[in-house]
């Protein structure tokens, strides 16, 4: 079972080596949006430390989606996901490995990279810890949960649209939580109580969402 | 050792097939042949289990194959229409991953020959590989499923040229001989004889 699941994670890791466009186009795209605002807006620096939490989860949230339409899709189309559920491991297991790849290349570059983003918007060096936390532990949620509505979309025409309107209202929680353990800190409360919500969030996307992904795949290819 | 029993299959409101039945035995081959749209790969995939009759059940062993889920899934190879292969890994990276993912022990060494067997280059990525090259890859994972029983293949012998259907044929006859159950479909006269045929209409 673990085999199957190193097996899969390898794969989709090695996957996105060959296709390192596609894992950059991702990345960049969050430099971008997050880049755009303080283009837009003007150096106020006020007012760009007290949007910076929002903005930066909000480009966050959208890149991390970016890649989601993929994550199922060329496995569908090549016939390898039919493999994967015809797989020795349950099939829980596999979507959970798939999950934690999708994260490992579109989540984890992100938390490396925020505090870079975080220095255009003046904020303090104090705050990149917490921003680079509540990432880090926000990301892997919407991986899991993105990859429910991926799973469901599956095979959909138009699904990739669908697709945003069926997980964007999903991430709301966790955008929630993950800008607000920010601004606390920020506002010097601290921010521990929305980490250990996001935690919680965290631990329920994993101990739930594989299950989801799993049977929401044997609909999908039905 | 399989038995479908009473299958009804419906697709997009169409009615593919019903009230088909058939048992399976060890050493057995299935030739399910029949026009194009008439349910053959359908048929495979309510076999392996991908879907589910509208009526009707799959028994391996005696035990209905929806309830035993990857327990039956450990008994069966089942190479669809598509090649199951990544066009951006290797094939011997396609037939490794694909072994361990299927929980059948297979070593580099062991990869490496049944690549050899059907004439394939280890290190091209398969996107680069012609249609039946890519074919070969994906069949060469039978030459590895000696110990798994039942094997379900849809139109093997697509793509593949004279040489490549001698050398399949001569793996699917094994597998027969050593005690395994094989359901293919074709268009095509394999040019070896089933032991049962099955027309769908």
């Amino acid at each position: 079972m673990l085999a199957a699941a190193r097996c899969v994670v390898y794969r989709d890791l090695l996957l996105a080596l060959r296709r390192r466009g596609d894992v950059a186009v991702a990345l960049l795209f969050f430099v971008i949006v997050a880049s755009l605002f303080p283009l837009g807006i003007g150096a106020e620096p006020n007012l760009l430390r007290s949007i910076a939490p929002g903005v930066i989860w909000v480009a966050a949230l959208l890149s991390s989606m970016l890649s989601l339409g993929r994550l199922f899709a060329a496995d569908y189309d090549d016939g390898t996901l039919e493999q994967m559920l015809l797989g020795a491991a349950p099939l829980g297991v596999v979507a959970a490995a798939k999950a934690f790849a999708h994260w490992l290349v579109a989540g984890l570059p992100l938390v490396a990279i925020a505090p870079l983003i975080a220095l255009q918007y003046d904020l303090g060096a104090g705050l990149w810890g917490i921003l680079a936390l509540s990432l880090l532990v926000g990301t892997p949620v919407l991986s899991l949960l993105g990859a429910v509505g991926a799973a469901l979309t599956l095979g959909l025409r138009g699904g990739g649209v669908l697709l945003s309107l069926l997980v964007l209202p999903l991430y709301v929680p966790v955008l929630i939580m993950g800008a607000g353990a920010v601004e606390m800190a920020a506002a010097g409360l601290g921010g521990g109580g929305q980490l250990l919500v996001l935690g919680a969030m965290l631990v329920l996307a994993a101990a739930f969402a594989p299950w989801a992904i799993a049977a929401a795949l044997r609909i999908s290819l039905e | 050792m399989l038995e479908a029993a009473d299958l009804r299959c419906e697709r997009g409101g169409r009615v593919l097939f019903e009230r088909l039945s058939f048992r399976l035995g060890a050493g057995e081959f299935l030739r399910v042949s029949g026009a194009n749209g008439s349910g053959k790969t359908s048929l495979l995939r309510v076999l392996c289990g991908l879907l589910t009759p509208s009526r009707g059940s799959v028994r391996w062993k005696g035990e209905p194959v929806a309830a035993l889920r990857e327990e039956y899934a450990r008994q069966l190879v089942y190479l669809g229409h598509a090649p199951a292969v990544k066009g951006d890994l290797t094939a011997e990276e396609n037939l490794s991953i694909a072994c361990t993912l299927a929980g059948v022990a297979a070593s580099r060494d062991a990869v490496k020959s049944a690549l050899a067997r059907f004439a394939l280059p280890d290190d091209v990525p398969v996107r680069r590989l012609s249609q039946g090259q890519r074919r070969r890859a994906a069949l060469a994972r039978l030459a590895l499923s000696g110990g798994v029983p039942l094997w379900l293949l849809d139109e093997p012998f697509a793509a593949l040229d004279a040489e490549g259907i001698e050398r399949l044929g001569a793996l699917l006859s094994g597998h027969a001989e050593k005690g395994g159950a094989i359901v293919f479909t074709t268009h095509q006269d394999p040019g070896f004889a089933a032991t049962r045929t099955l027309e769908l209409a």
